[in-house]
């Protein structure tokens, strides 16, 4: 029997969901100051009406559902699911008011695109957008990254018992330290450690690339944020290929590799353990998924012969895998030479690559590298067990943090999270196709909103049908939450409908 | 040979020289190694197979930073539906006042230049080698004005805010 939601139910949902949108209302002081420092004052209006707007969604919700409670995991799970929603509805506010959006549609499409950390855009002439709003696309990723609710967690809902069911419900379900607020701080820590070292670096090759110290830097925060949260928003319309620049490519990649680092992995090379990385399945996975989509890619890319030196198609071609890998989605070529230019041997290279995805705990969307780990131990466990003598005993191990027994529970979860994502990337496909767009190209698309990536080989633009929209809506938002909190909103609200 | 014969001679010869490179020009676009006409990124970027190599006139505004490399400078283009990146000598960006942003409206240029599909000597990028430019219209400063509309739109808000605020007040006492 299902049971039809209480009032108690709603209460405790709607006063978490409020101080939720309460914290993201003030993370649109960032822009303010920004605009006032650029002396945008139209654009900072934007914002404070963004803020007010927020703020006053916030202040209704927890006022009407005030309550001591705390969250059950049905509740934790909902809350987390709608905050995104939300976030995306009133962090589109402001962009929506700059006049580069058509409608308010393609506006949450890229709040949405920015929250999940894809990188797909809809924006109208990009290259005339203040500093203001392009500061607050960049933001939006760096909080979806690190996680709309642990910015929640770490600055505002202290204390919360119920914190440990939101911080699972946004796909994160391993803890560094063992309270879940400090390790919420912890990513915050690398991640701005990180913020610096990344802005400077890529503002001094910007500065020495030519171009003015405060675009530079400018350029280098943003850049910085989206590549490390694995997002690929760039304040450009030519996304990378803007700066023509060996070396900012090289920096760009190694952000990104480290955004697609677990953040259990990064505390233990800053305590010192550094020959985790090396002993790790994650990194080790990683690799090997690298080296042989990279492989398929540079077969193709070798068969076709647009890029005749070597060294041009490592460049070409290894830049568009690894950001596709880590979920970035940041780009040196063209949208359509994807498609004109690539055949289709590369282009599988590069699904295949979006379609793995980074590690689990970090800012990369996809199946991630623990579970094709997993799926693959799994396998060999079972190779084994047919070559070796029946009375043989049969122990498959791997290391990830430390040295773990392969349990059946853990693959059986590995491949039913594989299988949804297959399933919510076919889907795309399948919308995608229905609109008539090729199949490589809707599978490419597909997988890219989905594993939450954001290259693109050119279906994404404003002409695209609202309802293609609306799918790769729904794919960014499923992909980066993992489904669970997903399904448990949608059996919430089959219970309101059906429940006694 | 006297002065003036000379300077003869020189004229001569610059004539037969401008005679050539008209004719030269002539037979490149009969060949189809040279359009006449801009040619808009869309297309550039849609069959960069079918001009690589060739002489394109491609034109739009200048956007973002002139970024110098030595005796040349990367200039990105928009033509309103991409940019594409020109590789050019500094002597010929002197003319360019403004660049495209927020603040500003960027100059409108044709650039005459080989369209590179996947450039050898820029890791593969799509660009164009620059041969000539020529500025079509000066951009401008934006100036920014106050939106009436928005600041009201603050203000009400704001007051909205304030009585929700004194009601969450009200109801915790």
């Amino acid at each position: 029997m299902i049971l039809k939601p209480r009032l108690q139910d709603l209460k405790i949902i709607g006063f978490y969901l409020g101080k939720i949108i309460l914290g993201l209302a003030f993370t649109m002081l960032v822009p303010i100051i920004c605009g006032i420092a650029f002396r945008e004052t139209n654009p900072a209006l934007d914002f404070v009406i963004g803020l007010e707007i927020s703020l006053l969604f916030g202040l209704i919700l927890v006022t009407l559902c005030s309550t001591e409670k705390d969250l059950n995991w049905m509740q934790g799970m909902i809350v987390v699911s709608l905050s995104w929603l939300a976030a995306m509805v009133l962090g589109a506010i402001p962009l929506y008011l700059s006049g580069h959006w058509k409608s308010y549609l393609d506006t949450c499409f890229d709040a949405m695109s920015g929250f999940a950390t894809t990188g797909l855009t809809l924006a109208q002439d990009l290259d005339h957008l203040s500093y203001t709003h392009n500061l607050w696309r960049h933001l939006i990723m760096f909080i979806g990254g690190q996680g709309i609710v642990i910015v929640a967690l770490s600055f505002f809902v202290k204390g919360a018992s119920g914190a440990f069911k939101m911080y699972v419900g946004e796909a994160r379900d391993e803890r560094i330290l063992p309270n879940v607020i400090h390790t919420s701080r912890f990513i915050w820590l690398v991640s701005m450690v990180y913020l610096i070292l990344g802005t400077t670096a890529l503002g001094i090759v910007g500065t020495l690339n030519g171009m003015q110290p405060v675009n530079a830097f400018f350029h280098g925060a943003c850049i910085f944020m989206a590549a490390f949260d694995t997002g690929g928003f760039t304040p450009q319309s030519q996304n990378i290929l803007y700066y023509h620049s060996l070396p900012f490519e090289i920096v760009t990649i190694t952000i990104m590799i480290l955004g697609a680092i677990n953040f259990k992995l990064h505390y233990h090379l800053w305590t010192g353990k550094r020959r985790e990385i090396f002993r790790d399945i994650e990194t080790v996975t990683l690799f090997l998924t690298v080296m042989a989509t990279f492989v398929i890619t540079a077969a193709g890319l070798t068969q076709l012969g647009t890029y005749q030196k070597a060294t041009v198609l490592f460049r070409k071609g290894f830049y568009q895998l690894v950001s596709g890998h880590t979920g970035t989605g940041y780009m040196t070529i063209y949208a359509r030479q994807f498609i004109n230019e690539w055949n289709h041997l590369a282009l599988v290279g590069v699904i295949c690559a979006m379609a793995f995805g980074g590690a689990v705990c970090s800012t990369t969307g996809a199946i991630k590298m623990l579970r094709i780990g997993i799926i693959f131990k799994a396998l060999l466990e079972d190779i084994k067990r047919i070559i070796l003598p029946e009375r043989a005993i049969v122990v498959q191990k791997f290391h990830h943090i430390k040295e773990v027994f392969l349990e059946d529970k853990q693959v059986r979860a590995a491949l039913l999270i594989t299988l949804a994502y297959i399933i919510l990337y076919a889907l795309g496909a399948l919308v995608g196709m229905f609109f008539g767009y090729p199949f490589l190209d809707s599978l490419f698309e597909s997988t890219s909103a989905a594993a939450n990536v954001g290259l693109s080989c050119g279906i994404t633009s404003v002409g695209m049908p609202t309802a293609l929209k609306l799918t790769y809506i729904f794919q960014m938002w499923a992909g980066r939450l993992e489904f669970m909190s997903i399904f448990t909103l949608i059996g919430f609200f089959v219970a309101a409908v059906k429940g006694r | 040979m006297n002065r003036l014969q000379a300077s003869g001679f020189r004229l001569q010869a610059t004539g037969y020289i401008n005679c050539l490179l008209v004719a030269c020009g002539l037979w490149l676009a009969a060949c189809g190694y040279c359009f006449a006409q801009p040619i808009s990124s869309t297309e550039l970027i849609n069959n960069a197979k079918f001009y690589d190599g060739k002489t394109v006139v491609y034109e739009g505004e200048v956007i973002g930073d002139i970024m110098v490399r030595g005796d040349y400078a990367w200039i990105n283009v928009n033509d309103g539906n991409s940019a594409i990146g020109i590789w050019i000598n500094t002597s010929l960006i002197k003319d360019i006042a403004y660049k495209g942003s927020y603040k500003s409206k960027g100059d409108w240029i044709e650039v005459t230049g080989t369209l590179q599909r996947a450039c050898p000597v820029h890791g593969g990028d799509l660009d164009i080698h620059a041969l000539a430019i020529k500025k079509i219209s000066l951009g401008r400063n934006i100036g920014e004005r106050l939106i009436p509309v928005k600041k009201n739109q603050v203000i009400i808000l704001a007051v909205i805010l304030c009585l929700v605020w004194i009601l969450k007040l009200l109801k915790r006492k």
